[in-house]
């Protein structure tokens, strides 16, 4: 089973990576890259949400903290554009620490926790809009100069794999995670809190690592993005959009499951993109399908789309 | 009587205020190491807030808890776990996502880092509890019988050296019962210190050597079971004012 699980992971990374050599229409690329930077998105708030419970509904503050960091560190003090993108990394570990910090440790939960993370993203996102060295409203544009050095590349293809790279280790991960101590723990202060906590695990301590990690994970979607569009204003960085993807895709996927964003992000954005074709370029038709999806996969047993398709096949 | 082990677990003069109900007066008692000490009373009695006091999740109104002579009073649970200290939930708590391996894997985590030792622990401490066969199943697809043992072994598999059990045999019928005494007394032999509230007389009188009885947030009599029950006080906390002279008088007659 558990063999099976990292076979899976080594079949997606090898069919992925050969997408780039079949698809070479720009626009198709794009939304490969645009899907799986999501998906990296919602890989890091599965590890909070989906394995710790912690349902965050702001996770926007640390897409876009990594994302700032990555573009005005080099922009604005010639940072290398990687080392950018680790410090941003870790920055938004920190911030996702210290939000944990102060909402776990005056014991917030449920809806009160998601609220104060949303709150925190909006004040975020207010003072990028506001601060100069954000650009402000304006945004900031990274200077198009494409050298692998400057984690920019001639093609879309190669960006996709190191996209695709950064998605497939943040599967093994989380496949570690949940094979750890650390992971278990997790589980178990999801499940019920107290008795985790009768069984000497640190409830505050453990549910601290989980939004490090997954803020660490999210932010890393972030810097992506900026390095990829090259461009970040409050609204795109901060914006409730980015919360809203990060836990769609997991909860529709199956949340706390290695697999669970991934199938989550590819599905609602495959269906979002073929009915964008079929219809036409409607504003918010995406927001529609992912509504529907999300009330189809609430609202019937299995809860997520792994679980639908075994019943069909009846092999649960 | 029971001899005083101060340098066990030891309940001082605790109180426990909720607003206006004294829910805990003024408590005393001690459990000597290695035996099986029990907490009985009537509903309402107190026992379960004792209990959540001793275990670290409430924190008293007044008085102190001790462990091996040094202060734990209010010291959160999951240090007391660390400690030696592990307790079961009356309503039972299980990881209801989890396999029942898992389920115990949890409590092994504490003193074992990696998942091999865990797991290993957790199945070594099904079989003592008789779970080798559910170790497979959901925790939440069990019978009460079941999950009351996946408690049990959630708490034994973080190797405790005091085990607190609430009401593990309530719910469960004359022959379960039956089949978990024993387990609990194998517990004590293996080493381990119970104290355990319980409603099931039957059991109380078999497994305990000692027993504190609260009543109305008081201690009102402690001693071997045979004692405490032949205690006047006891009778009349259980069945009423007047009882325990009318008990005697039929008795009499």
């Amino acid at each position: 089973m558990k063999d099976r699980q990292l076979s899976l992971i080594l079949a997606f990374a090898g069919i992925a990576a050969l997408v780039p050599l079949f698809v070479t229409a720009g626009t198709w690329l794009n939304f490969a890259v645009f899907t799986l930077i999501l998906c990296l998105a919602a890989q890091g708030w599965n590890i909070l949400g989906g394995y710790s419970g912690q349902y965050s509904f702001g996770h926007a503050a640390f897409f876009g903290t990594t994302a700032y960091l990555t573009a005005v560190l080099q922009t604005r003090y010639g940072i290398s554009p990687y080392a950018a993108f680790a410090i941003g990394i870790a920055a938004a570990a920190a911030v996702g620490w210290v939000i944990g910090f102060l909402s776990f440790r005056s014991g917030l939960k449920g809806s009160y926790f998601a609220l104060v993370t949303l709150a925190f993203a909006e004040v975020f996102r207010v003072l990028a809009n506001a601060s100069e060295i954000t650009g402000g409203a304006a945004g900031t544009l990274i200077k198009l100069d494409v050298r692998p050095e400057n984690f920019q590349f001639a093609s879309r293809g190669t960006f996709f794999w190191v996209v695709l790279g950064m998605v497939v280790l943040a599967m093994l991960l989380t496949r570690a995670l949940e094979r750890s101590r650390l992971g278990a723990q997790m589980v178990a202060v999801r499940e019920n809190e107290d008795a985790a906590r009768a069984l000497g695990v640190d409830a505050l301590r453990v549910k601290l690592a989980a939004i490090a990690l997954s803020a660490a994970m999210t932010g890393a979607a972030g810097g992506l993005y900026a390095q990829y569009f090259l461009y970040l204003d409050a609204t795109i960085a901060y914006g409730t959009w980015i919360s809203v993807e990060a836990l769609l895709a997991p909860i529709v996927g199956g949340a706390g499951t290695v697999f669970g964003p991934v199938v989550g992000s590819i599905v609602l954005h495959s269906l979002s993109e073929f009915t964008k074709s079929l219809v036409g370029r409607i504003p918010g038709i995406d927001l529609v399908i992912f509504g529907i999806m999300l009330i189809l996969v609430v609202r019937f047993p299995p809860r997520n789309i792994p679980g639908l398709i075994r019943r069909w096949r009846g092999t649960k | 009587m029971i001899e005083p082990d101060p340098a066990f677990l030891a309940v001082r003069n605790v109180s426990m205020r909720f607003g206006g109900l004294l829910a805990v007066s003024d408590a005393s008692f001690f459990v000597k190491e290695g035996s099986i000490t029990g907490l009985i009373g009537p509903n309402g009695a107190g026992k379960t807030t004792l209990f959540a006091i001793v275990s670290g999740f409430q924190k008293p109104t007044t008085g102190h808890v001790l462990w091996k002579g040094e202060e734990i009073t209010a010291r959160p649970p999951h240090l007391l776990a660390r400690a030696g200290i592990a307790r079961t939930f009356q309503i039972v708590q299980p990881f209801a996502g989890l396999s029942v391996r898992e389920n115990i894997a949890v409590g092994a985590f504490l003193r074992h880092k990696r998942r091999d030792d865990a797991i290993a622990l957790a199945e070594k401490v099904a079989a003592r509890v008789g779970l080798t066969a559910e170790l497979d199943k959901p925790a939440a697809a069990l019978t009460v019988a079941g999950r009351k043992r996946v408690e049990l072994a959630k708490a034994l598999a973080t190797e405790p050296k005091l085990l607190l059990l609430d009401e593990v045999l309530a719910g469960l019928n004359p022959s379960e019962v039956r089949d978990i005494v024993p387990v609990v007394r194998a517990i004590r032999d293996s080493g381990v210190t119970v104290l355990m509230i319980e409603h099931v007389m039957q059991a109380v009188m078999n497994l305990c050597e000692a027993v504190h009885v609260l009543a109305q947030g008081r201690i009102i009599a402690s001693g071997t079971p045979a004692e405490v029950v032949a205690t006047p006080a006891v009778v009349e906390a259980y069945l009423g004012h007047g009882a325990a002279t009318r008990l005697s008088g039929k008795r009499d007659a």
